[in-house]
């Protein structure tokens, strides 16, 4: 729950919204503007109950990188995916690792499964109800410790450094 | 002149990426060995197949109508989001049914060893909702 019952709980949240109303409507028409201002407003009002505590952004700049790598990483994992799939000799290795979580809240928990499912060959597949580790399925495994120590270095020390410390 | 070549040229070239890159994905889907692994083609080869016709798209438009039309990059915000969500579930499900697994895959969750399937959940200790 939210504690503050400001008129903007979620500025960003409101911003997003705005924008992608914009863009839906195709315009900047003054019009648009104060009804996608008062759906930016109204929206996260409304569905205020639905989110957990946002945890500020420590540093902006390291999330647009983060963003960016998880961009690139996107491209490869499917440039990896596609050719294991097309590659008629493959020999793939399929397994489920238990990934020892190091964050602690639920929001940078999300984040971390959610660029896992998009990033090489991973998807998680469930979170363990005590929080502490992350089950997933790797289409193609060589090391279990090196994807493990790829996903701690690459994705889940980021995402701490940007949330919680 | 010899731009619009060029741009018909990288247009083309990003058509075709998004389509050979969807349909792999969803050739994994049809012929990959067990339900987890076909998770992988949708969620992925499929993501950049979209996003690769997309960004074919907002060029196009962008050279026809002289003006730069980001409404694509919506389609493609969405999909990043709901593409791994769905896919999680999806895994989730899986687990939960207890689907088969290729016999080499490496690892035995605890949620496919029969006996300790039942035991009682426990809740995150994160506080939550309160």
């Amino acid at each position: 729950m939210i504690a503050s019952r400001t008129w903007l709980p979620t500025p960003l949240l409101s911003v997003l919204l705005l924008i992608v109303w914009l863009l839906l409507v195709r315009s900047l028409h003054p019009g648009h503007i104060v009804l996608g201002s008062a759906l930016a407003i109204a929206i996260p009002l409304v569905t205020r109950r639905f989110w957990d505590v946002q945890p500020n952004v420590k540093r902006p700049w390291l999330l647009l990188r983060f963003g960016l790598r998880v961009l690139g990483d996107i491209i490869t994992a499917n440039m990896e995916v596609s050719w294991l799939i097309l590659n008629p000799w493959r020999r793939m290795r399929p397994a489920f690792i238990e990934y020892p979580l190091m964050l602690e809240s639920r929001f940078t928990i999300t984040l971390l499964a959610n660029t896992i499912s998009l990033t090489p060959g991973t998807v998680s597949a469930n979170l363990r109800m005590d929080g502490k580790s992350i089950l997933i399925h790797a289409l193609d495994v060589e090391d279990e410790e090196a994807l493990i120590a790829q996903i701690r270095e690459r994705y889940e020390r980021p995402i701490k450094e940007i949330y919680e410390c | 002149m010899t731009q619009y070549v060029i741009l018909e040229g990288v247009i083309a070239f990003f058509l075709v990426a998004g389509g050979a890159f969807t349909f792999i994905g969803s050739l994994g889907m049809a012929h990959l060995r067990d339900f987890y692994m076909r998770l992988h083609g949708p969620t992925k080869a499929t993501t950049l197949g979209i996003g690769s016709m997309l960004i074919a798209s907002m060029l196009y438009f962008w050279v026809v109508d002289g003006k730069p039309d980001i409404q694509e990059m919506l389609i493609t915000l969405f999909l990043f989001i709901t593409a791994p969500v769905s896919a999680h579930l999806l895994a989730k499900t899986g687990l939960h049914l207890q689907l088969r697994h290729a016999d080499k895959t490496l690892g035995m969750p605890v949620e496919l060893r029969k006996e300790e399937v039942g035991e009682k959940p426990v809740p995150h200790p994160d506080k939550g909702h309160g």
